[in-house]
């Protein structure tokens, strides 16, 4: 074969070759912009070497939004697929790609970084600390993150996207179905996602430990930070599991290991287990976060504080142990007999007590609140009822004898979208426009915001309800057309208009984002919510160094407290202050982890020893570097607090 | 002198190596498969709990209870992970 045959496309179509001709161009636009406007020197002094909490979180926000339209790209390509009888726009080789780079995205490329850029932004302000414990580790993180995420989208122009779905499940991801270099992708990519995620588990616990504000004692974290602490536990101890799963399939693709094999000593059905075992907290470290999203915006927004502190608290420990408890309720088909099958139902019954809780604590706290409905408290008033209903169909779900009948039909892809979007996404959208202000000194627009929330929930109610109409009268899930004779013709076009209205309401976040930048006033102050915590005690824009004094705590809504008992969070006298220093090895390292990565995907082995040599030189180079940050004198504090005090 | 010399070290270490040993007989010596895991598993265990006190210094500061709670969190979500396969793949398959 020659070299280069390898990098063809195995199922080309004029799609693809129009999007990598449109890639192409976008690439070299971008570079050809940089030179022109003469921004390399800034783009690499203050972002790409970056180690500062803020800056890292605004970058993994910018990825998560370019991921999320890449993926609602996909989502609008299956559903149009759908939309009528046996449709021909998508051949079922490229329906296949399209729903397993879909799924692939949106959980690992979209929501995983849309839930780092809030441990990054807002953790560290929350609890009172000027950075994460380890900011370089943290740096890391994120261009793992990032050059995972890059070398997963570039497989459908380069060798081929993955095709079994986005849980690969074996045999079909093993050599002798996928003949592909895509289930390679989908392999080494992850993988080297996952190993930032892995860290960002051990920095946040970390932080959350040792770096609260003097006096801030764990029962008196904001929920934000705890549902944080408690997700990135989680993390640590699934993220182990996808390292060691994904190590496994490559072996079993590149080196011809039997793992997953059928005979020979192997067991496919050993991928299914092992990737839910990852699989099911995964699904709770991205809810976790948007409770306590949620529980923010809600009390700051019902002007009271949260109903039920402790059960809250109590509710997400035991989420985070029982999500270890569940996994095997993904597949009750599969063969175990009944009692395996009956533990796994009674336990994934279980697990919905304590999310129900948290349900009644909200609703509690709206009670005889003084609600004001901000575009972040309707995200929230819309997830209420919605997220709900997806959790009552999970209850359904976890019936064992019944998912017979719901099992892989579309009734199951209704279930977790019913979930994912209206507790994932609008949590992520919601504390996005929370957040916004204080991240870029002005607000979104209320009137279109709320435009917004409302066709992204008509949308999404015309696009999945049907979905379970459809999946109980047997409509399977990734089948790529049907015939008309079963009916499912005109809900499934239903289901392509709810789609289509929510691309509008993403359309009109976006134009929400331009029109803002443009007319949106700038003098709104530190606190224009009104807010409750912390992060909205500090400037906007958040000086480099969080906070010039370190704040005092004495409860759980300490600048609440500052407002209306006067008392007083930042005491004493400002001080130089240590920071950490900025550093180019997190982006060259990753930037080698990228070659590494794609060398073992093609199997170009010498290149892969070489940058594998590379990514080693870069920590031996670490370990011998001396580097210990830099201190900021006081009058330069003094300086830059007068300014930001003037400039409100 | 006698605060200055590493004691519970130095027998740690001692004791780490004969845990070796014993676990290399597994190889040397005749032995049914049963009693060889029974070895390995016991001698692994133990190894792996002795590096975390004595060399990793867990249980030396403040965080003690942090660091034990979360030692027996991962064993406990080990433990079931475990025993959660061996009854969906063998007991019940
Ligand atoms: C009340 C709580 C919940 C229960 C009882 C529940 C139950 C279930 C069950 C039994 C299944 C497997 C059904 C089948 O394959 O036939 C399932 C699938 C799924 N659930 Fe849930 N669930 C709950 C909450 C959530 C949440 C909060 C999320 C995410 C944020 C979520 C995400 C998913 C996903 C992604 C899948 C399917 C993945 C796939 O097969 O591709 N679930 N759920
Ligand atoms: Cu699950």
């Amino acid at each position: 074969m020659d070299f280069f045959d390898r990098f063809a496309v195995p199922h080309p179509s004029f799609l693809i070759y129009a999007s990598m001709v449109a890639i192409g161009l976008t690439v070299i636009a971008v570079l050809v912009g940089i030179t022109y406007f003469k921004k390399w020197d800034y783009l690499w002094r203050e972002w790409l070497t970056t180690v500062d909490h803020k800056r890292i979180g605004i970058m993994y926000l910018i990825s998560a939004l370019l991921m999320l339209f890449r993926g609602g790209v996909d989502a609008i390509m299956l559903r149009a697929q759908l939309a009528i009888p046996d449709n021909k726009l998508l051949e079922s080789q490229h329906y296949n790609e399209v729903f397993s780079t879909h799924g692939v995205v949106m959980i690992l490329f979209m929501a995983m970084p849309f839930i780092m850029f809030f441990f990054n932004f807002v953790v560290p302000l929350q609890i009172g600390a000027r950075d994460v414990a380890f900011p370089r580790l943290n740096a890391i993180s994120f261009w793992l993150f990032f050059m995972g995420a890059m070398l997963f989208n570039i497989s459908f122009v380069i060798g081929g996207s993955p095709d079994a779905g986005w849980t690969s499940y074996f045999p079909l991801a093993g050599n002798d179905f996928s003949t592909s270099v895509g289930s390679n992708y989908y392999m080494i990519a992850i993988q080297i996602a996952g190993i930032g995620t892995l860290m960002t588990g051990i920095n946040f616990i970390t932080t959350i430990f040792k770096m609260r504000a003097p006096g801030m004692k764990l029962m008196q974290m904001p929920m934000f930070t705890w549902s944080a602490l408690i997700s990135n536990l989680i993390i640590v101890f699934a993220f182990p599991v996808l390292t060691v799963l994904l190590a496994m399939g490559t072996m079993d693709r590149l080196f011809d290991t039997k793992f997953f094999a059928i005979g020979d000593g192997g067991s496919d059905m050993l991928w299914a287990n092992l990737f839910w075992v990852w699989g099911h907290p995964e699904v709770y470290i991205l809810i976790l976060p948007a409770f306590g999203l949620f529980s923010e915006i809600i009390s700051t927004f019902a002007r009271r504080n949260l109903y039920g502190y402790k059960s809250m608290v109590a509710s997400m420990v035991v989420i985070s142990a029982f999500s270890f408890f569940v996994w095997a309720h993904h597949f009750f088909t599969m063969g175990q007999g009944a009692l395996a099958n009956s533990f796994f139902s009674i336990t994934t019954m279980a697990i919905a007590v304590p999310t129900g809780v948290k349900i009644f604590n909200w609703l509690f706290t709206l009670w005889k609140g003084k609600i004001e409905f901000t575009t972040p408290m309707l995200y929230a008033m819309h997830f209420l009822p919605l997220f709900t209903l997806g959790g009552v169909t999970g209850v359904m779900l976890a019936m064992s004898a019944a998912d017979y009948q719901y099992h892989n039909t579309m009734f199951l892809v209704a279930h977790f979208h019913n979930v994912i979007i209206p507790g994932v996404v609008y949590a992520m959208l919601g504390g996005l426009t929370y957040y916004w202000p204080k991240m870029f000194g002005f607000m979104l627009n209320e009137r279109i915001g709320k435009w917004t929330v409302w066709l992204m929930s008509i949308g999404f109610v015309l696009a999945f309800i049907p979905m379970y109409i459809t999946g109980l009268d047997g409509q399977a899930r990734r089948m790529y057309t049907y015939s008309e004779a079963t009916g499912f013709g005109p809900l499934n076009m239903v289901a392509f208009i709810g789609a289509g209205i929510m691309a509008i309401s993403f359309a009109l976040l976006v134009y929400n984002i331009y029109y803002s930048v443009r007319y949106s006033p700038r003098n709104i102050g530190n606190d224009p919510w009104n807010a409750r915590t912390l992060e909205w005690a500090t400037h906007t824009p958040v000086p480099e160094y969080n906070f010039a004094v370190m704040p005092q705590v004495k409860s759980t809504e300490a600048f609440w407290d500052a407002k209306k008992n006067g008392h007083e969070i930042f005491k004493g006298k400002i001080e130089k202050i240590h920071m950490p220093n900025s550093s180019g090895l997190p982006f060259i390292m990753s930037c080698i982890f990228f070659v590494f990565g794609f060398s073992m995907i093609f199997s170009i082995w010498p290149l892969a020893i070489i940058s594998l040599l590379g990514i080693l030189g870069c920590l031996v180079y670490r370990s011998f570097e001396k580097d210990h940050g830099h201190y900021i004198p006081v009058e330069e504090i003094e300086e830059t607090e007068t300014k930001l005090r003037g400039a409100k | 002198m006698k605060e200055l010399f590493p004691i519970k070290q130095v027998m740690g270490f001692v004791f780490s190596l004969i845990l070796t040993a014993v676990a290399l007989l597994v190889y040397f010596v005749d032995m049914s498969f049963t009693a060889g895991m029974t070895i390995l598993l016991v001698t692994a265990f133990v190894q792996a709990g002795l590096q975390l006190v004595v060399f990793m210094h867990a249980g030396e500061t403040e965080d003690k209870a942090a660091i034990y709670s979360n030692v027996y969190f991962g064993i406990l979500v080990a433990l079931v992970t475990i025993f959660g396969t061996l009854l969906i793949f063998v007991w019940d398959m």
